[in-house]
């Protein structure tokens, strides 16, 4: 437990006006530990994103409930004038659209620097000197050459680098990554995710990765928390997922991740699609796509059942049939 | 970024040479025959034809157009009918009046309007923001020469603080007569520049690179002024433009309000005396001051974004 | 973020572009006050000639630079004439030329840039050319620059207002007739063998009139400007014939005598201005949604 860097506790979001809400993540909590690499995995809608600008207090919307630690330090207590200490040095963050998320009337070395000068980086030459390091690391040829050039120069995949060279380069204890490959080439992807890994093996830093295909989080990451219609539905270390899925939704969700040896085979799809955030106000969310749903499940929302050591998800009926036991706060 | 250049200054040769072309044909076609024009009804035949004779107008029309293009460009403008002075020298001497005014209340709007638009755009509706609005509103529908006029009346006649009238001599002086003219300019240029600095950083607060900064933890000040208002500038850029032009037009009146010399002030005086060749001359001159400034802008552009400068 | 939609709003159906003009019109406080402005303004111009106390020309040695007072609530003029019934007869310059010139430009402009747009070719380049250097100039500048070489009077004004404002009705007619020509129902028209003029007046016309119908009415209020502007400046409508702008010039030239006729003058200009603008802002929102901002 004190291994735990980031820990999420029953954290619920809305987003509207105050007076009609719209609940978008309800209840979530997880856990990530030092240097640990966890996949939030969920489709579009899921709260999956929302939940990730929360914990670095970037969204429009509300966390009317719940706590956010880093380190054990409640981030929802701190007054705005503190996060810009704890954005980009203690948690940083890489987003989905590298094409617009450059500043394109900066030079991409003055946009790194600027993430080292915010965090007490003073001098110039060290701060070129880091700047050359991080574009080195995250593979830019001719990292030196380069300081000086705009965005529009660079090509998606280039500038998914750079973002990255500067999320890391004040050494972040957490990075979050929201869908940072979803929007490269499948080729790009690759180079993308094992760049991730090589930094993070070479910073020592934790990563939380954001996606809607678990095939992506399985090549990163080591656990994965997956979310659906703003709840926690599984948690589980990816082998446990892969092999044993116990919420049907991740069933789903794997039996729709394209594998090289079924070419043949009809993608699967989850029929149906996720309700609206916050119209779902009784019993489990997803029954409505469900297979397995009995009348159960329409009455009460399913509470998380621990399926293992390593391994909870919230359905009355694999539960029951597994025969396990309610995971509880003491879990 | 040469080739930009390049191609936007041999771009100006044809625009250049339409602006003169249109000039023509308005002068020459529009108002059938100069002479009654210029003369009035009351001439005799032989001073019209006298009239025709010392202004080229019985050559054959294609010899007009190109002595017209040729002494265009060579700023000969011949002489005033009025007072027989050099044309192109009453030009030289009111137009650094006219420039004084557009300039200080392009950069006066700047100081007033671009402040004013970013305290509206980053309280979005609150006071500020409505504020905002209603000196938009304002701005938009108060002609520039009853303002003019308002701020001539209080500050001027009943305060004494500014003269009533002229240029001024020596640039403390001419500062102090280009203040108020400047400043009803500069009111009516703020409510522009202010709504659309305020539409602009809205935008540009709105885009991911503006959350890529804070993410790194750039406090709000820096976000707004090195991320949001640096993107602004580029629609900023072409407000500008359109501004610098409306405050030369807008210059016409207010030269009349402030009764200081300036090119509007000699181009109403000739309308009002038929001086045809300063009528001329005006009109080319105003012409290609739009075509410079419109290619200044252009020019701006290219400093402002590097997508064009650098490629 | 898909959760910052509110979902009711995909569901609403497309409401008309009247149903959205009421509701527009009469969900803005500012809008409400525009119309009753203009109907104002409108009924005054129209029934100038029943409701003015006194001939706007007469002229009267005894009565010159009079304070507003019971008789005279403007106050006089240099010339001892009623400064009230010249704003009031003012105000039917400023309505002649605040409609007539739009929809005059409107015809011309929409004419030039339907032909530009659907016939392309040598016709395109050369309007386009000439449009886009016309849309260099501010149309105050440019309405100067005309009306220095027609000079003032009714007619002369009508032509430099129509004039000023027919490049940027060129320009909206031709970019919308380019994005009309490229829809299937031209292409089906043209394959049943409808002859042109009728594609163009069935087809073309109706379907970009949105955007022009919303030009016309935010350029009302500029007109109105512009005519006060020209009149200003002596080159717009002629004295004694009272106009918004000359009463100005002629307040001007008799500042220390009363400054009521400039007071007067100017804030009516402002206020009509103003609500036009308003209105036109009303117009834009309801049938034009994109184009706001």
């Amino acid at each position: 437990m004190s291994q735990d860097l980031l820990r999420l506790t029953d954290v619920t979001i809305e987003f509207g006006p105050p007076k009609k809400p719209i609940r978008v993540v309800e209840g979530v909590g997880f856990s990530v530990a030092k240097g640990e690499s966890v996949g939030l995995v969920g489709e579009s809608g899921s709260g999956k994103s929302v939940t990730s600008l929360a914990i670095m207090r970037l969204i429009g919307g509300r966390v009317v409930q719940g706590r956010i630690e880093l380190e054990g330090r409640n981030l929802l207590d701190l007054p705005a004038s503190a996060l810009p200490e704890i954005r980009g040095r203690d948690i940083a963050m890489i987003f989905q659209e590298p094409m617009s998320s450059l500043n394109p009337l900066m030079t991409i070395g003055d946009q790194i620097g600027e993430a080292l000068l915010l965090h007490g980086w003073r001098d110039r030459t060290a701060r070129r000197d880091r700047t050359i390091e991080m574009l080195h690391l995250v593979g830019i040829p001719n990292a030196e050459g380069r300081l000086g050039a705009y965005p529009h120069q660079f090509s998606g995949g280039m500038r998914q680098r750079v973002m990255i060279a500067m999320a890391v380069a004040c050494a972040p204890k957490l990075l979050i990554a929201d869908e940072p490959t979803t929007a490269l080439d499948v080729t790009i992807q690759a180079q993308v995710l094992d760049l991730m890994k090589k930094v993070r093996r070479e910073l020592g830093m934790a990563i939380l990765l954001i996606s809607h295909d678990l095939g992506v989080i399985a090549d990163v990451c080591e656990r994965v928390i997956v979310m659906y219609a703003g709840r926690v539905v599984e948690e589980a270390d990816i082998r446990t997922i892969l092999t044993r899925p116990q919420h049907p939704y991740t069933r789903g969700l794997l039996r729709s991740v394209p594998r090289r040896n079924h070419e043949a085979e009809r993608l699967y799809q989850i029929p149906g699609s996720v309700p609206p955030a916050g119209s779902v106000r009784q019993g489990c969310p997803f029954r409505d796509r469900c297979e397995l749903s009995v009348s159960r499940c329409a009455e009460e929302m399913p509470p998380m059942f621990r399926f293992g050591s390593s391994q909870s998800a919230a359905c009355w009926v694999t539960a029951a049939a597994e025969g396990v036991a309610q995971a509880g706060a003491a879990a | 970024m040469t080739r930009y250049i390049v191609v936007r200054l041999l771009d100006a040769i044809p625009t250049v040479l339409l602006v003169l072309t249109l000039v023509f044909v308005a002068m020459r076609i529009l108002p059938g025959d100069p002479a009654v024009a210029a003369l009035g009804d009351f001439a005799t035949p032989e001073q019209r034809e006298a009239f025709r004779e010392k202004m080229g107008l019985n050559a054959p029309l294609w010899q007009q157009y190109l002595t017209f293009v040729v002494s265009s460009l060579t700023l000969d403008f011949g002489v005033s009918m009025m007072n027989g002075r050099d044309v192109l020298g009453l030009i030289a001497y009111n137009l650094p009046y006219t420039i004084e005014l557009t300039i200080a209340s392009v950069l006066l709007g700047v100081v007033i309007g671009v402040p004013f638009g970013v305290w509206a755009a980053t309280n979005p509706n609150r006071a500020p923001d409505s504020a905002m609005r209603g000196f938009s509103l304002i701005g938009y529908a108060v002609p520039d020469f009853y303002l003019g006029a308002l701020l001539l009346i209080v500050f001027s006649l009943n305060l004494g603080w500014f003269p009533i009238n002229g240029g001024g001599e020596g640039f403390l002086d001419r500062m102090h007569h280009v203040f108020l003219p400047a400043l009803t300019l500069a009111f009516i240029k703020a409510a522009f520049l202010g709504r659309l600095t305020r539409t602009a950083l809205l935008e540009v607060m709105g885009r991911d690179y503006i959350r890529t900064a804070r993410a790194k933890g750039a406090r709000e000040p820096r976000v707004i002024y090195r991320h949001g208002l640096r993107n602004a500038l580029l629609p900023l850029t072409t407000g500008l433009g359109l501004t610098t032009l409306t405050a030369l037009s807008g210059s016409v009146a207010i030269e009349l309000v402030f009764n200081r010399p300036g090119l509007g002030k000699l181009l109403i005086s000739a309308i009002a005396e038929r001086d045809y060749a300063v009528i001329q001359g005006g009109i080319v001159v105003f012409a290609l001051f739009v075509v410079a400034i419109n290619l200044a802008m252009d020019l701006v552009y290219v400093l402002v974004d590097p997508r064009i400068r650098v490629s | 973020m898909t959760a910052s939609i509110d979902p009711a709003l995909q569901l609403r159906p497309q409401p008309s572009a009247f149903t959205t003009l009421r509701r527009v019109i009469l969900d803005r406080p500012a809008t409400i006050f525009a119309l009753i402005i203009v109907i104002l303004f409108v009924l005054v111009a129209v029934l100038a000639p029943w409701i003015a106390p006194h001939d706007p020309l007469a002229q009267s040695i005894l009565d010159v630079n009079k304070p507003p007072s019971a008789v005279h609530p403007v106050g006089t003029d240099q010339f001892g004439r009623d400064v009230l019934s010249r704003l009031i007869y003012g105000s039917r310059n400023s309505l002649i030329f605040g409609f007539v010139s739009p929809v005059l430009a409107a015809i011309l402009g929409t004419s030039l840039g339907v032909i530009a747009g659907y016939f392309g070719g040598i016709a395109d380049r050369i309007i386009s050319r000439v449009i886009d250097l016309l849309l260099a100039f501010p149309e105050l500048l440019l309405a100067i620059l005309i009306a220095a070489v027609l000079g003032g009077g009714f007619w002369n004004v009508v032509a430099v207002l129509t004039v000023a404002f027919t490049p940027g009705f060129a320009r909206v007619a031709r970019a919308s007739t380019l994005a009309v020509k490229q829809e299937p129902y031209i292409e089906a028209a043209v394959a049943v063998g409808l002859r042109t003029p009728m594609i163009i007046l069935r087809h073309v016309v109706p379907n970009i009139a949105a955007p022009i119908v919303v030009l016309t009415t935010l350029w009302i209020a500029s007109a109105i400007r512009l005519e006060a502007s020209l009149s200003f400046l002596g080159i717009g409508t002629q004295p004694p014939n009272p106009s918004w702008g000359n009463i100005i010039r002629d307040g001007l030239n008799n500042l220390f005598g009363s400054p009521w006729p400039i007071i007067g003058a100017g804030t009516l200009i402002t206020l009509v201005v103003l609500a036009f603008n308003l209105i036109g802002d009303a117009v834009r929102d309801a049938l034009d949604p994109e184009a706001s901002r």
